[in-house]
């Protein structure tokens, strides 16, 4: 019944695939609150935060991944987890979308403070998450 | 005949030329297995998130996101990814064709055009047929980023949204083979139905929070990850494209050398069959 105890795990980014195996169990951080995903899972869709994703693999080890949000689909059988390359923050888009359209008119007035700011923002929220997660991985080798 | 010195000359320069095509030829081809390697690893998410959004299709027939709507066309927006830099054969003219193409036929049908530009060269060609640009992005490189794309493709679904244009179109170079590129264009919004796999029964996802926003975020990174596939392909295709353009110029080149070498050969013995008979009648002058 080895099949029914594990459910196929895929991780990709648009960048390249991250992971994609069975696993006992998924653990992802949901919009909501962190959540664990076992076999035969009801039919989920949701949106991930930035952090990290803990895959249980068939031979009971754990493996860790650092996604900067994405998307998360479960399927009875299969659990996918899109994940995002690019760190975003609504800002982020926002500051990136301005640029856009400023290099479009090339009149760049203005608002490049608040661009950096978001910029730093997103960058300080994401080396939290990384710092987190490194100070998490070393209390379980320690 | 030119003197000897002027063919010299000209053949140093053609050979300097040589080396630089050689070398540009050998810096693409490198280039090229690394952006096909590119497009083989964002082969992946693409597929997947296709799937899950022919599953939403499926399951959730209640709830239509505008991209998914079909609305009458008045205006288009077409985002044209070209490569930032030239020496690449005809591969960003056979982009721009086609994109004139589609230009004319829905000029045709009386709606109007909205670029968004990705790359150098387009920036280039479309600012001086002086259509309206609403976002541009320059110096994607030869690795692009999926973060640098960002904020191009978010001006294009902001201005899908408000109602600024009613389709969306990508046009890019489509990589066939090292040999062969040739131009793509795919309607990005409304998202054309995309054939789900074999779940007959009904049945819906939980959403979390709720259908809208998750449709929303996913067709999104869909739309995003279309658009990054056409930057790392466009990439590929450039290189190979400058690859095969370098190794024509190469050879192009040698021919020429051995050519010249020819006429370089035949003035000097020219030049000393010349000199022979002055000595021969100087002497027999005397």
């Amino acid at each position: 019944m080895a099949a029914d105890s594990t459910i196929h795990c895929d991780i990709v980014s648009a960048e390249g695939e991250i992971f994609s195996g069975p696993a006992k169990m998924v653990f992802v951080p949901a919009m909501q609150g962190e959540i664990g995903i076992a076999p035969r899972h009801a039919p989920l869709l949701t949106m991930i935060k930035s952090g990290e994703v803990r895959v249980q693999t068939a031979d009971g080890q754990e493996q860790f991944f650092f996604v900067g949000g994405g998307a998360l689909e479960v399927q009875p059988k299969k659990v996918t987890v899109l994940a995002d390359t690019a760190v975003r923050a609504k800002d982020m888009d926002e500051a990136a979308a301005l640029e856009a359209k400023q290099r479009a008119e090339e009149a760049l007035k203005g608002n490049i403070d608040k661009i950096e700011q978001a910029e730093a923002l997103a960058e300080l929220a994401r080396a939290a998450a990384q710092l987190k997660m490194i100070q998490k991985l070393r209390k379980i080798k320690g | 005949m030119p003197g000897t010195k002027e063919i010299r000359t000209k053949i140093a320069s053609v050979k300097s030329t040589q080396k630089i095509t050689k070398a540009m030829e050998m810096v693409a081809a490198s280039k090229m297995r690394r952006a096909q390697e590119r497009m083989r690893l964002a082969r992946p998410y693409a597929d997947k998130i296709r799937v899950v959004i022919g599953h939403l299709n499926q399951a959730h027939p209640d709830y239509k996101h505008p991209f998914l709507v079909e609305r009458e066309p008045k205006s288009i927006g077409v985002i044209v990814v070209s490569t930032d830099r030239g020496l690449c054969g005809a591969l960003n003219t056979n982009v721009f064709k086609s994109t004139l193409m589609l230009m004319r036929e829905w000029q045709g049908k009386g709606a109007k055009l909205n670029f968004c530009l990705l790359g150098t060269k387009s920036v280039g060609f479309f600012r001086r047929l002086g259509v309206p640009i609403l976002a541009s992005m320059t110096g994607i490189g030869d690795r692009p980023h999926v973060k640098d794309l960002l904020g191009s493709v978010k001006v294009m679904l902001d201005a899908y949204r408000d109602g600024t244009i009613d389709r969306l179109f990508i046009v890019n170079a489509e990589f066939v083979n090292t040999m062969t590129q040739k131009p793509a264009v795919t309607q990005l919004l409304p998202v054309q139905t995309l054939d789900g796999d074999d779940l007959q029964e009904r049945w819906d996802y939980i959403y979390e929070p709720n259908a809208a926003e998750i449709l929303d975020g996913v067709l999104m990174r869909y739309i995003e990850s279309q658009v990054y596939r056409g930057a790392v392909e466009s990439v590929a295709c450039e290189m190979s494209a400058r690859m095969v353009a370098m190794k024509a110029a190469s050879d192009n080149a040698g021919k020429l050398i051995g050519d010249l070498q020819l006429v370089y050969n035949k003035a000097r013995q020219a030049a000393i069959t010349k000199e022979l008979a002055e000595i021969v009648g100087g002497a027999a002058a005397v």
